[in-house]
């Protein structure tokens, strides 16, 4: 036990040099790469000393490493600043946002767990029939197109020549108006709100197709592969030998232990969807933290650009240990370790 | 006469994955109730093939071209395969070679032990798990209830081995083929384990097809024997028999190129090439 303890406290401390490293390094480069927010800000005709007075406003007057001591105190007390173009305070936007991006990748995921498990195990059972190639052959091509050419098919097939589904945003202005959290999916069905389910459920679909469908694939072709691996071990014999279908060969023998290096890869592609989310929620005007960092990056809102970075950070980390603690929990061989 | 408890009849079986070269070339022989046929031969030989052929899981790349397989009296090449799976397990069970490969690693020890018993016998958890914990005890396991909650990764070579056997033996089923299942274990665990199969054989008066290359393994175990080359049956009869006075000459060179205790000076005498050219004569093969 005390093992495990120290590993997890390890982890945690590892986190946190991680995490301060990325600080300094977005820190410095803002304000290094050209662009300046202050350009952005002030209006035609404004005096060099009006110029100056609005920069030590915002405290961008002093050196690099003061302006990183400053900002690193507040940002241990949980003052994450105002953000330059919004004009609200930067922590208060990202707990706004971060949820509507978080329920649509831990959507994409599930879906794309789903889809590309069912693609592998059908795969499996259909070896050696004319059925093997079809299916490869379409998740190849499902694997080939990239999630922002998905965003792009879906919304011309199923928004504009079939209208089926809406456009763009996450709720329709009809259906939102009392939520308690900014989690709107996980809230309307734990309070079994029907009409906002299939609302904000129809927002997610497609968004949801594009961030997904690339990655079931990867999964689905990593997963056969680790799957035809364990069938043609010893153990799957003298299964079978016990009168077990091909189906629960798979089931109950193959699958466990051809999950793990599907679990830790998968966990990778993960932090790559959340990275997708920045141009698929753009696309699909999608009210998360994707979305709202390319605003910032065009504002030069250096206040709101930092507090991003550091929460997609921050995600990359956690998913990171998750899929560390979940690779373990599949190997009787790591538990102990 | 009557039916035999076993009886292969020139079974003929061909690769198709190296043009049709004959794999089994008219192999037959017969076991009784309770009795433990040694199939023995190098590499090759076929052995293995007549051990999956009774199994029913030939490769595909095996193609069967004539003979039988009696078992109590049905053709097992005949059967459908629902037949034939209802057999497999439960009347006809296997003793793999490797004890590494062939216990799930994600799986306990119990679940595996277990599964057959209820699916095959419709035994509850419960009672599977009694069931389970008097079998480990029948292959001398000594902490039981430890090993059934324990993953194959925990045990060593032999305890695995032993939980195999316990497995095989689990259905009660009247044949138990042994794939050479003391190759992949050390010397000193090889005899353990072959004492408790023939033990366990005993007990339960199983008729077995073991499958080895070793000579004295069979000495110890086997009643009677079958030597092959290339596909094709060179001796077969009582062990004791064989062993003391075999009638052909590739036995005669293959007892004398074995290592002995009694001589552990004499050099190891390979089997001469002119025995080799003298089959391949005999077989009509170049």
């Amino acid at each position: 036990m005390p093992l495990i303890l120290l590993s997890a406290l390890n982890r945690i401390a590892l986190a946190a040099v991680t995490l301060f490293g990325v600080a300094v390094v977005v820190f410095v480069l803002l304000r290094v790469v050209p662009g300046d927010p202050i350009a952005m800000m002030i209006s035609p005709g404004s005096t060099p000393e009006q110029i100056a007075q609005m920069r030590a406003n915002y405290g961008l007057d002093g050196s690099i490493l003061s302006q990183f001591w400053i900002w690193l105190k507040a940002i241990l007390l949980g003052d994450f600043g105002t953000s330059i173009s919004l004009r609200r305070n930067v922590l208060e936007l990202l707990a706004e946002r971060l949820p509507a991006t978080l329920e649509l990748a831990v959507a994409a995921l599930v879906f794309a767990v789903l889809l590309g498990g069912a693609i592998a195990i059908i795969g499996t059972l259909v070896r050696r029939t004319f059925l093997e190639p079809v299916l490869d052959t379409v998740n190849g091509t499902i694997l080939a197109v990239p999630d922002f050419v998905w965003a792009l098919a879906l919304i011309s097939v199923f928004g504009v020549f079939f209208p089926v589904f809406p456009l763009s945003g996450r709720v329709d202005p009809s259906v939102q108006n009392d939520f308690f959290t900014y989690f709107y999916l996980i809230e309307s069905l734990l309070t079994l709100r029907l009409s906002a389910i299939v609302d904000i459920s129809s927002h997610m679909i497609m968004p949801v197709l594009a961030l997904g469908l690339p990655l079931a694939a990867i999964i689905a072709r990593v997963l056969k592969e680790a799957l035809l691996e364990a069938m043609v071990q010893d153990y799957i014999l003298l299964a079978k030998l016990k009168g077990k279908s091909n189906l629960r060969l798979i089931m109950q023998e193959a699958l466990r232990n051809a999950i793990g290096p599907t679990v830790a890869l998968t966990g990778v592609q993960f932090t790559f969807l959340i990275g997708g989310t920045v141009i698929v929620e753009r696309i699909f005007a999608y009210p998360g933290i994707g979305n709202m960092a390319i605003d910032a990056v065009i504002n030069r809102d250096l206040p709101l650009i930092q507090g991003l970075v550091l929460v997609f950070g921050a995600l990359f980390i956690l998913i990171n240990l998750g899929v560390d603690l979940l690779v373990a929990a599949f190997n009787p061989r790591l538990r102990h370790a | 006469m009557t039916e035999p408890f076993l009886s292969i009849t020139g079974l003929s079986a061909v690769s198709d994955r190296e043009n049709g070269a004959p794999i089994l070339r008219d192999v037959s022989l017969r076991l009784e109730r309770g009795e433990v046929r040694g199939l023995v031969g190098e590499s090759g030989a076929g052995k293995s093939t007549i051990a999956k052929a009774l199994l029913g899981i030939l490769p595909r790349t095996v193609r069967v071209t004539g003979g039988a397989i009696r078992f109590e009296g049905q053709d097992l090449l005949t059967l459908k395969p629902k037949q034939l799976s209802d057999i497999m397990g439960s009347e006809i069970s296997l003793i793999p070679q490797d004890p590494q490969t062939a216990l799930n690693p994600g799986r306990r020890v119990e679940s595996q032990l277990t599964d057959g018993l209820r699916m095959r016998r419709g035994l509850s958890r419960q009672a599977a798990h009694d069931k389970a914990l008097k079998l480990l005890e029948e292959v001398h396991i000594r902490d039981p209830e430890r090993v059934l909650k324990a993953y194959p990764h925990e045990l060593s070579g032999g305890m695995r081995q032993r939980v195999l056997i316990a497995a095989a033996f689990a259905l009660e089923p009247k044949l138990v083929v042994a794939d050479e299942p003391t190759t992949a274990l050390d010397v000193t665990v090889q005899k353990q384990i072959l004492r408790l199969i023939r033990g366990m054989q005993k007990t339960h008066g199983t008729g077995m097809i073991f499958v080895t290359h070793d000579l004295g393994v069979v000495a110890q175990i086997c009643d009677t024997v079958t030597l092959l080359y290339a596909g094709k049956v060179i001796e077969a009869g009582p062990t004791a028999q064989v062993l003391a006075t075999p009638k052909h000459a590739y036995t005669k060179a293959l007892l004398a190129a074995g290592p002995r205790y009694d001589r552990p000076t004499a050099g190891l005498e390979p089997v001469p090439q002119a025995i080799f050219d003298q089959l391949r004569a005999e077989m009509g093969i170049m």
